[in-house]
């Protein structure tokens, strides 16, 4: 039974030889020859998309590494200091706040780039020949919601019957299944917008953050609310058709069929892009990443990367097709000039 | 001489009266009951197992075939200027492939013929060059990959515009579905009909060497010593229960303790095999003790005697006689500890392997996801192409764990015959 005793020595030393190559490696971090990214899982498709192109476009460089852990997950890990340990790149679905700069300034991180590469969001739109809605998320969130508040199955049948001020015009929403990245938006700027109308929702939510999502995002199953597919055109077509019916899709659909829909009013505001910008249009969100100035001599290929990014958020361009919503294009100069020059950001302008 | 009392005496039973009958046929029934109950148990979870995979052969085994398109090129006409003789991945950049491929389509398939093709069909162009660089003088035929929508088309039903566009293909045969051995080379990819489980698949293997390396020793190590030489003091007691309790800690804490020690503590690599082989180890290390023990437990007395009566000393007694004879056991122990880590997700999400890594770690200091996180990150994509790749990941992933048991087993019964 020699062996045996020989295998648990040899199996004894192979990992005694890893613990030093863990130390090594701890060691080691004063150089990284990939890109790491963290953050929102609403620019990880995207994020993806441009490190697969930049690997295309530089062969022999190693693919970046995007990882999807939410913008405040994301916030903490990119904020916790410079150095190889640490990422390159925050992907964020909202912009930065003061708080989280601070953290960033209070661990070294003091040069930060800001550059905003897209627009996510969602726009209602109806037919020129529409009866003139104007709505709110917490109307939505009523006339949507498979049981509003918790209280039972949603027996709204009309317009009036969510709210005394809309005309009587039966309830009939076009849009996207729940597949797909536009519901998600759906669900998250409205329908629990909405929802958190009710204090006691909101108060839900602190307690279980399962049921709050359940009582706030499940749509109502009885027809009032269609599924059209992933083909936003086909939502056009059946707006064209049905006068009274309401679309729901990508905001940069909107702007591209203006001759034939009209916008639906958020809380008063029509979605047009300075309101999408400073925010006010509920139903749309700046995307933006978040780059340490001090990492892009250090990783190769890191100012490259942001080329790339810059070279597909233009309309009609890959990320556009992916199904972002491209800036206007005041914003894309600015943010390529950003690239070019990585300005750092003034922490002054973050609320 | 009295009497014997006519309430002492004992008829003999009577195995024929109505009542006795009654009495034998419920017991055989009760039997028959039980016997049915056990079967349909049995039948419940054969039914569930053959549902499983039943439903993942028949969805996944069309996410290892692709549908490619015959495209014609002639680099001769093509709007790229390419040297044959100094052809590297680098001067092709600049060679715009993306268009000659999209033009070639177009020219091929009429028009809207480039997206018919996955948005990556130049890459297979590329690589078709930098393999035999001659080609770019000459009109060739090249096997690239279709779009998601036509490989849906080919295998499910798809909508109406896909379909007739797939019909067209087929009408001119140069379409044609067959094995994807790419999803077996490939890494990640944005692009369902370029995505492959290489990646994945080698990180699994990494993680799992990581695991096994430190969790088997130390495992083995601590049941030998609880039950061999650890004397019986309240100490011990709470190591035991220590362990025990250990073993039944749900996964997501381990991933907590491995990102406040091993990451934020000791600054380990991020998103590393390495790191997952450590916390993964964590978690397997109890099941290897508790079995160890019970499989040291069960080795007679007598062989220690007989070993210490001619003369062997107790470390001797410990790897000459136990240890073998409980080998087998440590190693039942140890398939059940590895085959729950390999299928462990929650953990690692925790230490950053949920990521998007499109190239295969080298090391286990490199970023690199496993095959749960890979089938999670799948399952979670938009495209409806990813559906049947999620699948394929599955069935892949349950070929891995089955090679692993295998190779366990076999192990296992080879010590068995030894001894």
């Amino acid at each position: 039974m020699k062996h045996i005793v020989r295998l648990a020595a040899s199996a004894l030393a192979l990992s005694v030889t890893l613990s030093g190559c863990q130390d090594k490696a701890g060691g080691e971090s004063a150089g990284r020859d990939q890109i790491r990214a963290v953050g929102s899982s609403t620019v990880y498709p995207f994020a993806t998309a441009v490190a697969e192109q930049f690997v295309n476009a530089n062969p022999g460089m190693k693919s970046p590494i995007i990882e999807s852990t939410g913008t405040g997950g994301g916030m903490k890990l990119f904020c916790a200091g410079v150095g190889a340990q640490f990422p390159d790149i925050e992907n964020a679905s909202r912009r930065m706040k003061k708080s989280e700069f601070d953290m960033c300034v209070k661990n070294g991180v003091k040069d930060i780039i800001e550059i905003q590469v897209g627009v996510d969001g969602l726009a209602f739109a109806e037919s020129k020949q529409g009866p003139g809605l104007k709505l709110t998320p917490e109307i939505v969130y009523k006339a949507l919601a498979a049981t509003p508040f918790g209280k039972g199955p949603n027996t709204a049948q009309t317009w009036q019957d969510v709210d005394a001020s809309l005309p009587a015009i039966a309830i009939s929403v076009f849009g996207p299944p729940s597949t797909s990245g536009t519901r998600d938006s759906l669900a998250e700027l409205i329908l629990e917008t909405g929802c958190q109308s009710d204090p006691a929702m909101k108060a839900l939510k602190e307690q279980d953050e399962d049921r709050f999502k359940a009582v706030c995002t499940r749509v109502r199953e009885d027809g009032k609310y269609v599924d059209s597919g992933e083909n936003d055109n086909l939502i056009v077509q059946k707006l064209g058709a049905n006068p009274n019916a309401i679309g729901v899709f990508g905001y940069s659909f909107l702007e591209e069929n203006l001759d034939t829909l009209n916008d639906i009013p958020l809380n008063g505001v029509p979605a047009t892009y300075e309101n999408v910008a400073d925010g006010t249009y509920p139903g749309a969100r700046p995307l933006y990443l978040y780059v340490k100035k001090a990492h892009i001599a250090a990783v190769p290929g890191l100012k490259t990367y942001l080329e790339t990014f810059a070279a597909s958020w233009n309309p009609g361009g890959m990320l556009a097709k992916r199904g972002m919503v491209a800036a206007t294009e005041p914003v894309r100069l600015k943010n390529a000039e950003v690239v070019k020059t990585l300005a750092a950001l003034n922490g002054a302008e973050l609320k | 001489m009295t009497a014997t009392p006519s309430s002492s005496v004992r008829n003999p039973t009577d195995w024929k009266g109505a009542a006795m009958q009654k009495r034998i046929a419920g017991r055989y029934a009760a039997e028959r009951r039980f016997k049915l109950l056990g079967m349909a148990a049995v039948l419940l979870s054969a039914g569930f197992l053959a549902f499983l995979l039943i439903s993942m052969i028949g969805n996944g085994a069309r996410g290892f075939t692709r549908t490619e398109i015959t495209l014609p090129i002639d680099f001769r006409t093509a709007p790229m200027v390419v040297d044959p003789a100094t052809v590297t991945a680098q001067s092709l950049v600049s060679a715009n492939l993306q268009d000659v491929t999209a033009q070639a389509a177009v020219t091929a398939l009429g028009p809207n013929g480039d997206t018919l093709l996955s948005p990556n069909a130049w890459l297979t162009v590329r690589d078709a060059i930098l393999d035999n660089p001659q080609i770019v003088t000459e009109r060739v035929v090249i096997s690239v990959p279709a779009s998601t929508s036509i490989d849906l088309a080919a295998k499910t039903d798809a909508s109406a515009a896909d379909e007739a566009s797939y019909a067209r293909l087929q009408q001119s045969g140069m379409v044609s579905t067959g094995f994807n051995s790419a999803f077996l080379s490939a890494s990640d990819a944005t692009d369902p009909t370029q995505v492959g489980i290489w990646g994945a698949f080698k990180g699994s293997l990494l993680t799992m060497i990581v695991t096994l390396l430190l969790s088997f020793p130390v495992g083995v190590a601590t049941a030998l010593y609880l039950e061999e030489y650890a004397p019986k003091t309240w100490w011990t007691d709470i190591i035991e229960v220590s362990i025990n309790n250990l073993a039944a800690v749900p996964s997501i804490i381990f991933g907590l303790l491995g990102l406040a020690i091993f990451l934020n503590l000791l600054a380990f690599p991020r998103s590393a095999a390495l790191v997952g082989g450590m916390t993964l180890a964590l978690m397997t290390m109890p099941v290897i003790v508790i079995a160890g023990r019970n499989a040291i437990k069960a080795v007679p007395p007598s062989i220690r005697d007989a070993a210490l009566g001619i003369g062997a000393s107790p470390v001797q007694v410990v790897f000459h006689h136990v240890l073998p004879l409980a080998l087998p056991g440590i190693l039942t122990g140890t398939i059940i500890g590895m085959a729950r880590a390999l299928g462990e997700t929650a953990p690692l999400l925790m230490i950053g392997m949920r990521a998007f890594i499109a190239t295969p770690p080298g090391g286990i200091t490199d970023p690199a996801t496993v095959l749960p996180v890979q089938i999670f990150l799948w399952s979670d994509e938009v495209s409806k192409g990813f559906v049947e790749k999620t699948s394929a990941a599955i069935i892949v992933l349950l070929a891995f764990l089955l090679a692993m048991n295998g190779l366990a087993i076999y192990l296992r019964n080879k010590f068995e015959k030894r001894w």
